[in-house]
């Protein structure tokens, strides 16, 4: 038996068979496309998406390890499809970005040293239990939305359009984040204890979010500096956790300077395991 | 129903008159090749003989995303691991399509998923060895899924309807499982030195488990009788076995790989392919639980559910806690 007889086969089932993976024209816009497409960045304009591409990836690779492991299957499904909606986006900020350099978004995942990556330490931190993965995805799933809703005013095209696709997306994790946010601080005593225990362990990495750099004033319209989403974002992740019955910390911020190049002591094991293959491999495709 | 009763076909004087009727139905829709649907009567050993074989494909499709999640974090290109997350998303979707039909034979989904994690019931045993390479990425799409739709196009026509309808999406999608593991075995055959002999490695490793997929011998499959007269089962073991080699015998040509069976040739006479024989010794043990990563698999499976417990509690408290307020409002 074939694959075409399989197929055959299966022709009689018509429509509602359909592939649940099955790409549809609002998502239209791929990595592969913004790769070979005219638009290049200027070398300020891709250090911009590879902080946005750098954030997704990292956080990818984190939420990937859910998948097989989740407290339901339809949470390993869940996080598995926010890991792979990241994924898209990373993939899409890093083929933009590469293009300065001739490279692709290969070279800058699984070439580059730890400190050329430009993520937060936000991303880098560990899942730990479910609630530390929801306090993160809260944190980061609001930010985000904020950002690419943002980012849709951009004057650089193709930002522009890898947020257009982004902010439907991030748009779900965040509903995501918050229903589970409400289950846990609500549900029972321990699930809220472990909620604010999460919140903890986050809340020192919250500042670095929202430090503007120099680039940020550089690049005018193509950027959105980072300090002008604060007042939003704390507004709507107090009104979050108030609902949850939860507390905001009151821990200080710690020092964080991933744009720099100054990582979390994660980064390194990150990138030990999602780069250890390709580099076993050098000019190899696969 | 007074008695247990094995045969679907057979009557018998103790049935009551209900069941009689329920019984003559059953009989009917099985000799017309319709389907049986939830609410209708059946025999319970009809109904025993689906939720064991529904809900070990239920817990295949589980246990089964391991090893491939294994490579999520390492995949060697971005694009590599979009695909194999997804990939891997398909079978926690399979499992659950596969759950749910299982539930509607009458066992919830918690007491499956209490006899995968005790031990009771049983998964595709080439889920319990390792993959040790990105290569095996490709081999399990090629020959592990391969071989798992030659055995599931066949179950499309179940006479079990929910069994039935959840195989058509799913072999829908292990067919382009299949095409993904072999477009990384063609990626590695023509790449490097290294990287073809990554993909010959995974294939002489995967190709007798994978033939071993469809079970015993016809000679010694004591329950294929009763299940194809059910309509459950179409093929015998053996026959789609042979169909299995007779595919990849001309894929692996155009892979530039070989298969690692120095037996295997077409017999004219018989119009069938002949392979080596298979360790059924060992095709035992592993399924006895002794192969190289039960213990491994049971464990992880163990491992999130008891580590999920607090969740799960949660949510229940959650759901309780919103019903009482729509309750009072």
């Amino acid at each position: 038996m074939s694959t075409h007889d399989i197929d055959h086969s299966l022709d009689s089932f018509g429509d509602s068979t359909a592939s649940a993976t099955r790409v549809t024209p609002g998502n239209a816009l791929r990595p592969e496309d913004i790769a070979i497409a005219q638009a290049k960045p200027s070398e300020q304009v891709a250090e911009y998406a590879l902080r946005l591409g750098d954030d997704a990836l990292i956080l990818a690779q984190r939420l990937s390890h859910w998948i097989s492991r989740g407290p339901e299957i339809e949470e390993d499904i869940a996080l598995g499809n926010i890991a792979l909606d990241q994924l898209g986006h990373a993939r899409s900020f890093l083929s933009y970005a590469a293009k300065v350099w001739d490279k692709t978004e290969d070279d800058l995942a699984y070439w580059r040293e730890e400190e050329d990556f430009r993520s937060l330490h936000i991303v880098e931190q560990p899942n730990g239990d479910f609630g530390v993965t929801i306090a993160r995805q809260l944190i980061i799933s609001i930010y985000q939305h904020l950002l690419y809703t943002a980012l849709l005013e951009s004057s650089d095209p193709t930002i522009a359009a890898i947020s257009a696709k982004a902010v439907k997306e991030v748009d779900y994790h965040r509903d995501h984040a918050i229903a589970w946010t409400l289950r846990l601080g609500l549900g029972t005593e321990e699930s809220a204890r472990r909620m604010r225990h999460a919140l903890d362990v986050l809340w020192p990495y919250v500042g670095e979010m929202f430090e503007d750099e120099e680039l940020h004033a550089t690049l005018g319209d193509v950027a959105v500096a980072p300090s002008t989403l604060r007042a939003a974002w704390d507004q709507e992740f107090s009104a979050v956790l108030a609902d949850a019955e939860l507390a905001l910390p009151t821990i200080p911020f710690a020092m964080a300077r991933g744009r720099r190049g100054e990582h979390s002591e994660h980064l390194g094991f990150i990138l030990a395991e999602m780069q250890v293959l390709a580099r076993k491999h050098p000019g190899a495709s696969w | 129903m007074a008695t247990q009763q094995e045969g679907g076909g057979r009557l018998s004087a103790v049935l009551s008159p209900e069941e009689q009727a329920g019984q003559d139905r059953f009989n009917q829709i099985i000799a017309e090749d319709s389907r049986i649907e939830p609410r209708d009567w059946m025999p319970e050993a009809y109904r025993k003989t689906l939720t064991r074989q529904m809900s070990q494909h239920a817990h295949s499709e589980i246990i089964g995303m391991q090893p491939e999640a294994n490579w999520i974090t390492r995949a060697p290109s971005l694009k590599r691991k979009a695909i194999l997350m997804a990939k891997v998303q398909d079978e926690a979707g399979h499992g659950l399509y596969l759950y749910s039909g299982t539930e509607t034979l009458g066992t919830p989904r918690d007491e499956l998923n209490d006899q995968l994690m005790t031990g009771k019931a049983k998964y595709s045993s080439i889920f319990n060895y390792p993959a040790r390479s990105w290569a095996d990425m490709g081999a399990i799409g090629w020959l592990v899924d391969g071989a798992a739709i030659a055995n599931q196009v066949p179950l499309c026509r179940a006479s079990y309807g929910p069994y039935g309808r959840a195989m058509v999406r799913i072999c829908k999608e292990e067919s382009f499982h299949q095409r993904q593991g072999f477009e990384i075995l063609l990626e590695l055959s023509n790449g490097t030195p290294a990287q073809k002999k990554m993909a010959q490695d995974a294939v002489n490793r995967f190709y007798a488990p994978s033939l071993m997929m469809f079970g015993p011998p016809d000679s010694d499959s004591p329950n294929s009788g009763q299940s194809t007269a059910w309509k459950i089962k179409r093929f015998s073991n053996d026959e789609l076995r042979q169909r299995f080699v007779g595919m990849i015998v001309e894929q692996i040509k155009i892979l530039g790989l070989t298969l690692p069976d120095p037996d295997l040739r077409f017999d004219a006479e018989t119009g069938t392919w002949l392979h080596m024989d298979l360790d059924w010794v060992e095709f035992k043990a592993v399924i006895a639980g002794n192969g190289p990563c039960n213990a491994q698999r049971l464990q992880r499976r163990r491992d999130a559910h008891n580590e999920g417990a607090w969740v799960r509690e949660a949510a229940a408290a959650y759901a309780a806690k919103m019903a009482r307020k729509t309750e009072v409002a």
